[in-house]
């Protein structure tokens, strides 16, 4: 183990290496770019025995590598945005094939308009895929996730892709200390990659196939069994991974200061860093606060969220995306859970950080007090006071400035 | 309350900005703190004015928003005070303003800038109650390194002056980042501009 200063796009890259993929392919995309050029960096000189492909879309990055992990060889790509909506296609069908490939998806907003920067708009547009969704906090989960992912991707039990989201520039740009593990320790952590069924010329099989209705829907069932199966394998894996690593892991999920929370906010990604600020200027103003960092997006473990959960008043959830013409999608989810129990917590749903826009503490101290007057469904935050807003009425403007 | 310091680069892009925080978090990482640093520009393109950004402290990092209100700034290109004329429009942009074209926008009143240039701070223009430090940097760089526009390490040695970062760890970090001869240089140009500085004090 040593602790370096490294750009987060490059220890990414080290904790890919130490993963031994023997293929990594990509095409190039802001933010995401600087991590696959580290990797790329990383095998030309010679640290790592990878195959590296360049290709000519993510459409065909992403269906290299699934090519590649069923002939049973470890792979790895990295997009973001606008790729990982092309790739989308390869994906579902990754995941229904069952083949456990690992990619990062460096966070960023969806065209149009075009913009480079951070939201989560692009993850959140997949959450239907069968692709387990993981989402790091600063550079040390980033790296971290990337050794839970190849091992929760890989379980038997699961067999499905794993993604793990890092919010664009604010990791992948942002240099910070970061642990890297040895090699023998990754190695104690995540055994070979030996799936029970490949692509392999002695013993021809077929996947993907075509399946009628008779079939089709217990297709799906499985699918949906094996992310059920998943939150028990992310957390046996937290926990082999403080075992070999010997530091946090917090798999799933990570409670701040929830203990004897009347309110508690729920994040992923950077902004949970901010919220923890923020619940800590909260505390020693005696405000009893706290906020859980969702990790794991899908599968989404309800049971952990309801637990963690219930012992709040007031729920207050930042999202950095929405389902347009709803509410953000993880508002959604959590008030689900918490129909026919016997707690009923206000749920508060906040709209923020999109398209770079900076999740400030004012953003999060703003949250706080709005939802002590009232309950809110998908309030946008920050929004600004000077641009017209085409179909919203001026009272409206008013009222939200 | 855990007190953070907090640095703004001004740079054109290709003149080493992210270099120059990478040094600073580097050199604070060697001294045993903890530190992160980020860059914020738009689609990249060589001249554009960026900005790079440092947080340094004992505690960890939580906050990773581009800073508003720095205790130091660092300029690396003098044509950039220049900007702040021609861009009246940008800065009623306020907070959301993309990149920071007013080099000394809030710029905290006991803080201090460190401006590439051969003026003296008297002769410098710029709205800020702050201290004001110049460096002739891209003099002490065509000199050493060979090039004007490699102005960010001799910067650096100006902002050791501040004693907020050790010349010692500074100079240890670029012959980290720059292994063999071009770290001694980046190293000697730190030396020079720290000595000028600190000959004028």
């Amino acid at each position: 183990m040593v602790k370096k200063m490294l750009r987060g796009s490059r220890a990414i890259a080290e904790a890919v290496a130490l993963c031994r993929p023997g293929v990594i392919c990509a095409y190039p995309i802001t933010p995401q770019t600087i991590i696959v050029e580290d990797l790329a960096n990383i095998v030309a000189d010679g640290e790592l025995k990878a195959e590296y492909i360049n290709a000519e879309s993510e459409h065909s990055a992403a269906s290299i590598i699934l090519g590649a992990t069923l002939t049973g060889v470890r792979s790895f790509t990295a997009t973001c945005s606008q790729g990982l909506i092309l790739m989308s296609e390869v994906l579902f069908n990754a995941a229904g094939m069952r083949v456990p490939i690992v990619l990062v998806n460096a966070n960023r907003s969806l065209s149009a308009p075009l913009n480079i920067w951070c939201d989560h708009q692009d993850s959140i547009s997949i959450r239907d895929s069968g692709v387990i969704q993981l989402y790091a906090e600063n550079n040390q989960e980033a790296a971290d996730l990337i050794f839970l992912a190849y091992r929760v991707a890989e379980d038997p039990r699961v067999m499905l892709p794993a993604m793990v989201n890092v919010d664009g520039f604010y990791l992948p740009h942002a240099y910070e200390a970061v642990e890297i593990p040895s090699q023998e320790e990754v190695d104690a952590f995540l055994p070979p990659f030996q799936p029970k069924y490949k692509l392999d010329p002695q013993n021809p099989l077929t996947f993907g196939m075509y399946c009628e209705p008779d079939k089709y829907t217990e297709t799906r069932f499985m699918l949906q069994k094996a992310m059920e199966k998943a939150i028990t394998v992310i957390q046996e894996s937290a926990h082999l991974f403080e075992k070999v690593f010997a530091r946090p892991c917090f798999g799933l999920m990570e409670e701040y200061r929830t203990d004897d929370a009347d309110t508690i906010f729920l994040g992923m990604g950077s902004m949970v860093s901010v919220i923890k600020e923020v619940v800590d200027e909260l505390r020693e103003k005696g405000e009893r606060v706290g906020v859980l960092k969702l990790i794991c997006y899908r599968p989404f473990p309800k049971e952990q969220i309801y637990e963690a959960l219930k012992g709040a008043k007031n729920i207050i959830i930042i999202e950095k995306a929405i389902s347009l013409g709803s509410f953000g999608a993880l508002l959604l989810e959590v008030r689900s859970l918490f129909y026919n129990r016997p707690q009923r917590p206000k749920i508060n749903g906040f709209i923020a950080g999109l398209g770079g826009r900076d999740i400030t503490t004012e953003t999060i101290n703003k949250a706080w007090q709005l939802s002590q007057k009232q309950t809110y469904d998908a309030y946008f935050l920050d929004l600004r006071e000077d641009v017209e807003l085409e179909g919203v009425e001026y009272e409206e403007i008013i009222k939200r400035g | 309350m855990i007190k953070v310091k907090e640095i703004r680069i001004h740079g054109r892009a290709g003149q080493g900005a992210i270099t120059t925080a990478h040094l600073i978090a580097l050199a604070a990482f060697e001294e045993g703190k903890e530190a992160l640093a980020f860059p914020h520009f738009g689609a990249e393109r060589m001249g554009a004015p960026m900005n790079a950004f440092v947080r340094i402290s004992t505690q960890p990092i939580r906050i990773r928003s581009r800073i508003l209100n720095p205790d130091y700034v660092l300029v690396l290109d003098p044509t950039l005070l220049q900007e702040i004329e021609d861009a009246s429009e940008a800065k009623e942009e306020g907070f959301f303003l993309q990149r920071f074209f007013d080099v000394a926008k809030g710029l905290k009143p006991d803080g201090t800038i460190i401006i590439n240039s051969p003026l003296s701070p008297s002769q410098i223009k710029l709205s800020t109650q702050a201290k004001i430090i110049t460096v002739p940097a891209s003099h002490i760089a065509k000199e050493i390194l060979g090039r004007a526009d490699r102005a960010n390490t001799a910067i650096l040695g100006a902002f050791a002056v501040t004693g907020e970062i050790s010349l010692e760890a500074l100079k240890k970090a670029a012959k980290i980042r720059f292994p063999g001869p071009l770290g001694e240089k980046n190293a000697e140009a730190m030396q020079r501009a720290y000595d000028i500085v600190k000959g004028k004090d």
